[in-house]
């Protein structure tokens, strides 16, 4: 400072001015980034070190021992984990394409109707607002054998229905069927695509004689496939963490009581919707295994990053475009 | 793509020839019943009978909801569908129990979780739209990261934390860390702020204004429909919230949520009262999303954006 002030007088001065605003500039962007900053460390970053921290021990809230990698060899022989990863893997590969192929025939639906287009939205959208807890409650009910308004229809009907949420075979089906109730997200997102669509690429299309499925095969798919490509991804990190469903749906058909020092193991009927944040959770607030559960923690950190970062690709482009 | 293109154009040539040789010379085509028109009527009554269909698959739970929650505990073990005599005290009956207490919760978690989520979030979502500072990049990416990483993943190390303030138990873990900036909301208020012009809080600093009263002033006032839209997912994700109630909250805290899920077991089997609290969970979403519909038309014709 002394040597600069020692030298010419208006230079240094601008320089020194310079110099200021830049340090107010950069205070000020700390200022208005400082909630983010300080959340981010303590709720995000603190914890994600923790857990690799506690992977290593095993630790009841209680007492805390260092154990080495055991936790990590118990994964290996752990056929509870392996059910509940198997459970999440059938709802990533057939509810999560289920879901975006309904969404898309939705939206396209949606996008020919020109009269009651927009009733007709808004009423499929509707369930996808319906509370998750509420939504499962209802389907619990309205699938139940014997008493449930729609397996007697199908009663009526003679239509024979499975027993659903009671059934080993049918629970995630069951599941699969409230999450294509719910697709409304899904559904919103492609259906912004498929307006998005030029028109004059159908008109053109019309005019070689192109039939509706050839219309959607060659225009319509292509055109849409990077937000197909978004809701298979966002889709398969939603499912990873699918976890107040499968706890309801199991609860509630189980008649389980949630109070404390009464709670049964999830994924009723015979561990069928144990997917593997609920069994995370069994183990470290129900079990108290603390470092166990990080260890499980610490592998849907692994896959959810993999998918997050095929994600943060597709962003890539237009964050880019937006930056400059 | 040429490829494509050829076919397409080869296409168009065999079917203009095909044209010129079947058509009636100078005459127009008929529209008979297998015309172009009779196909498209036949597809407009198509769509719309599927369109109607799955209305009433999509609403059918719903309505059945509605219809045994009024109905009286034996009927709704007999499997009918329409309730013999309107029972609406099962409402009454069902508000005058835990449920008072558990929406008491729900209101806390939402609103204050809603509140201070616009607090901490809106200054730095309008520091990622606006500021030009190295690790600007970075600190979106990381944005997006947080946004999308399950929370499970940090909850362990979290909860030990709660644990050692002596606040679990309560819903004050899911709450606090809300006054800390949340990821969803700052992305979505970020990609709206970009969109607005520079000129506008460009003319406020001219005219003296510091950055802090630009955005509150002239800045945020134009990204009110953008606010109303966070504001209702914050407040929709609260009031739906099961995981982190369920982690953290002792049956005194229960949120709806946590208690709907409870309450069939609680009440031996009662489908009746079960539909009537799950219906009165569902119902101030509905609403506030029909009146929240209006705010956005409206926030987007007051905003200047338009010009």
């Amino acid at each position: 400072m002394a040597a600069v002030t020692g030298a010419s007088a208006a230079a240094p001065r601008g320089r020194t001015a310079g110099a200021r605003a830049r340090r107010h500039r950069r205070l000020r962007v700390l200022a208005f980034l400082s909630p983010w900053l300080i959340g981010f460390t303590l709720f995000f970053g603190y914890p994600l070190l923790a857990t690799v921290y506690f992977s290593f021990t095993r630790y009841d809230l209680f007492n805390l021992e260092y154990v080495g990698l055991t936790n990590y060899r118990y994964l290996f022989g752990d056929q509870d984990a392996r059910r509940s990863m198997l459970n999440t893997l059938w709802l990533v590969t057939l509810m999560v394409p289920l879901r975006v192929l309904f969404g898309l025939g939705a939206a396209q639906l949606l996008a020919h109707l020109k009269r009651g287009g927009g009733l007709f939205r808004s009423i499929f959208y509707l369930p996808y607002l319906v509370p998750p807890v509420s939504a499962t409650v209802a389907f619990v009910f309205v699938l139940n054998p014997g008493t449930g308004p729609v397996d007697h229809l199908a009663d009526l009907a003679g239509i024979p229905l499975p027993d659903w949420f009671n059934d080993p075979d049918w629970s995630k089906p069951g599941l699969a069927l409230l999450g294509l109730w719910a697709v409304g997200d899904v559904m919103i997102i492609l259906l912004a695509a498929v307006l998005d669509v030029p028109r004059q690429l159908y008109e053109a299309a019309e005019i070689d004689g192109a039939g509706p499925w050839q219309r959607f095969r060659h225009i319509t798919l292509p055109t849409v496939s990077p937000v197909l490509a978004f809701a298979a991804v966002t889709g398969v990190i939603q499912t990873l963490q699918y976890f107040t469903q499968a706890m309801v749906a199991g609860k509630v058909a189980a008649g389980q009581s949630d109070q404390p020092g009464t709670q049964l193991a999830p994924g009723y009927p015979g561990g069928s919707t144990l997917t593997f944040p609920q069994y995370l959770y069994d183990e470290g607030f129900r079990q108290f295994n603390m470092g166990y559960a990080c260890v499980l923690a610490l592998l849907l950190f692994a896959v959810a990053m993999l998918f997050t970062l095929l994600l943060l690709r597709q962003f890539h482009s237009f964050a880019d475009g937006e930056a400059s | 793509m040429t490829g494509t293109a050829a076919r397409a154009l080869t296409r168009t040539a065999a079917r203009a020839l095909t044209r010129t040789a079947t058509a009636p010379a100078g005459g127009r085509p008929r529209r008979g019943p297998g015309g172009p028109r009779g196909r498209r009527a036949l597809l407009w009554v198509a769509a719309h009978a599927v369109a109607i269909a799955l209305s009433l698959m999509f609403l059918a739970p719903l309505l059945f909801m509605f219809l045994t929650a009024v109905m009286s505990d034996e009927q709704t073990l007999s499997g009918d569908l329409w309730p013999a005599h309107w029972q609406w005290g099962n409402f009454t009956e069902v508000l005058s129990g835990d449920m008072a207490r558990w929406l008491g919760n729900s209101l806390l978690y939402a609103v204050l979780g809603t509140l201070f989520m616009l607090l901490s979030s809106v200054p730095v979502a309008y520091a990622l739209a606006r500021f030009r500072f190295r690790g600007r990049k970075v600190a979106f990416v990381l944005v997006i990261t947080t946004m999308m990483l399950p929370p499970q993943i940090t909850v362990v190390p979290l909860y030990i934390v709660w644990a050692r303030f002596e606040l679990t138990g309560t819903l004050w873990p899911l709450i606090l860390p809300l006054l800390f900036g949340d990821a969803f909301s700052i992305f979505l208020l970020r990609q709206f702020l970009v969109t607005i012009p520079r000129d506008y809080a460009d003319a406020a600093r001219v005219d003296g204004c510091g950055e802090f009263t630009t955005m509150v002033r002239v800045v945020l006032p134009m990204a009110r429909p953008a606010l109303a839209a966070v504001a209702l997912f914050q407040f929709f994700y609260c009031w739906n919230d099961y995981y982190g109630p369920l982690v953290y909250a002792k049956p005194d805290a229960w949120p709806l949520a946590v208690g709907i899920a409870t309450f069939r077991a609680a009440h031996n089997v009662e489908w009746n009262l079960t539909m009537a609290a799950t219906l009165l969970t569902v119902l101030p979403v509905i609403v506030v999303f029909l009146l929240a519909q209006r705010v956005f038309v409206q926030g987007i014709t007051l905003t200047g954006v338009k010009g």
